[in-house]
């Protein structure tokens, strides 16, 4: 039977692949995939004394999260300061996503709408920034913000403010940041969804007296709703797990979830709960990818 | 009427405005920076007259030598090491028709680009510290190997568009004139990709250069690279020294970037 062989070959191919993606899959297992298996384990275990763990199953990493025991009479509280930290990086991070859309949704429609030649000048404009170094990005614009700064320097010297603006180490320097940072991931989906947009249908809304506003509200946001979504999502992911602009712009007291990871490993030495506090970060952003990929099916292979 | 007359479908009021602000807020904060690395003055505060001053001072600064030194090794080693990974993975996920498991491998090698980095940076620090105390060893061959992990999908993402875009008929003519599969894949699908594989190690290359935290958790003492050593500096006062490095380093970003579309605009 020709199957017999044919089912040889295709085995020799599936094996073939596998080994030519081997060194690939190895080099990703050594240097990110094992080593994050081990922070599953140890968001599992008892903090050692001074850092490390101690080799006993432990609920208490994921249970910290949340709540908190007293030292002296042993009762459950909420952990506020834990819950402070998260609610400062869920909202910076949904502001994030809001300014980056408000800037973001015209710049794209804006570039969609020049003459087709011109597009992919606007568009490497809009790439470059994207792929400069995060941490040189977040001193160009603390040059601006800070104290003896571009902002404030003009500011002043046109009389509008005696004081500067003290910015800098506040939570407006890292929402500043972070929407300079990321808008280029906002403005990238925005416009594939817009440059497919059929601009007659604006044409026949305005034929049949439809206002502008009508025309942006019950015409436009419906059809690039994808692209909204997935920029949404591409800026609210990176901004929930920033760790270098809250760190440089925020100053120490201005903590993200990323930071007080960090923290866990460094001076709180609690390995356990840092490595819980890792996990529910990925499962977070896992659920915000996983609703990419369903929206972006949706839309269909070219999303 | 004529209040109307350059009425268009594509205009929304404001917009324009907008978009405009939009780009000067994204460039003036980098022009600011390159400007001042030119400062003459002893702050960044005070504008001193043009001069390159603190590219002499960042030239001279040993720290900043082994700095861009180690960068460059590392760099180098994690975007070969990457490249020649990715491109055999590309040569395996494409074109080959699927095969089981294939999803699984394309979400292993995309991977980076979905864990937040500071989960990935503490990891390792986890990983790490302990084989650095079993072994004993302290070398560069941590960074390389987190480099050159997260650096896959930057290389593997290029190669692969450029595998897809080539059609199989000139492997098949040259097999049908009797060259080994070895001599196929010599003389015709390594130069036919070689574009993608060159834009892949770019990319590689620039995404290496450039990070920051996995690094800073990774590296041993005494370890910097570029950017940890800004970021390093950045704890005591901002110097027009940074600013020099960060144009530098800019330079060097836009540079390959410009070459990465040239090389991966060939598709008509």
């Amino acid at each position: 039977m020709a199957s017999q062989a044919e089912e040889i070959a295709e085995a020799a191919r599936v094996r073939r692949n596998w080994l030519l993606s081997a060194p690939a899959l190895t080099v990703l297992a050594l240097g990110a995939l094992g080593p994050l298996m081990v922070v599953l384990i140890y968001s599992f275990l008892e903090p050692g004394d001074y850092s490390g763990v101690r080799w006993n199953f432990s609920l208490d990493g994921w249970f910290q999260i949340f709540f908190q025991r007293d030292i002296f009479d042993d009762t459950v509280g909420l952990a506020d300061a834990h819950l402070r930290i998260f609610w400062r990086s869920v909202k910076l991070s949904l502001l994030t996503t809001l300014t980056t859309f408000v800037f973001g949704f015209p710049t794209a429609w804006f570039i969609a709408t020049q003459p087709r030649g011109r597009r992919a000048l606007w568009l490497f404009l809009i790439t470059i920034p994207f792929w400069t170094n995060l941490l040189i990005r977040t001193f160009a614009i603390m040059e601006v913000i800070r104290n003896q700064g571009l902002l404030n320097s003009a500011l002043m010297a046109l009389g509008l403010i005696e004081q500067p603006l003290q910015i800098m180490y506040t939570d407006t320097a890292v929402l500043i940041g972070m929407t300079y940072v990321y808008l280029p991931l906002m403005v990238l989906p925005l416009y594939a969804s817009i440059d497919r947009f059929d601009f007659t249908l604006i044409e026949a809304a305005y034929d049949l007296y439809a206002s502008r506003w009508r025309v942006l509200r019950r015409i436009v946001l419906p059809i690039v709703k994808p692209g909204i979504i997935a920029g949404s999502i591409l800026v609210f992911v990176p901004s929930l797990g920033a760790y270098v602009t809250p760190r440089v712009l925020g100053g120490g007291k201005n903590m993200m979830i990323g930071n007080f990871i960090d923290l866990q490993f460094g001076q709180g030495r609690n390995w356990p709960l840092g490595s819980a506090l890792s996990m529910l970060l990925l499962l977070i952003v896992g659920a915000a990818l996983l609703a990419y990929v369903r929206v972006s099916n949706r839309e269909g292979p070219h999303g | 009427m004529a209040k109307r007359k350059d009425f268009s479908v594509t205009r929304l009021p404001g917009f324009a405005t907008i978009a405009l602000t939009a780009f000067v807020a994204l460039y003036l904060p980098i022009v600011t920076l390159v400007v001042y690395s030119f400062n003459g003055s002893e702050t960044v505060a005070i504008w001193g007259g043009f001069s390159l001053r603190w590219y002499g001072i960042a030239w001279d600064n040993t720290q900043v030598q082994e700095a861009t030194l180690r960068s460059l090794i590392i760099a180098a080693s994690a975007a070969g090491i990457a490249t020649t990974v990715a491109t055999m993975a590309a040569l395996a996920t494409t074109r080959t028709g699927r095969f089981k498991g294939e999803t699984l491998i394309y979400v292993m090698i995309n991977q980076p680009l979905m864990v937040p980095e500071i989960v990935t940076a503490v990891a390792l620090l986890i990983v790490f510290a302990a084989v650095k105390v079993a072994t004993g060893y302290t070398g560069l061959g941590y960074l390389i190997l987190a480099h050159a992990a997260f650096c896959i999908p930057f290389a593997y993402l290029p190669i692969r568009a450029r595998l897809e875009g080539m059609d199989l008929s000139l492997e098949i003519a040259a097999s049908d004139l009797y060259a080994t599969p070895w001599q196929t894949f010599r003389r015709v699908t390594l130069p036919l990709m070689m574009p993608g594989v060159i834009a892949g190690a770019m990319l590689a290359f620039v995404i290496s250069l450039d990070d920051v935290i996995i690094t800073e958790f990774v590296k041993s003492a005494g370890q910097d690279t570029l950017p940890t050593y800004m970021l390093g500096q950045l704890r005591r006062a901002v110097t027009p020294e940074v600013n020099a490095i960060s144009t530098a380093l800019l330079g060097l970003t836009v540079l390959m970037l410009t070459a990465f579309f040239i090389l991966t605009r060939t598709r008509d």
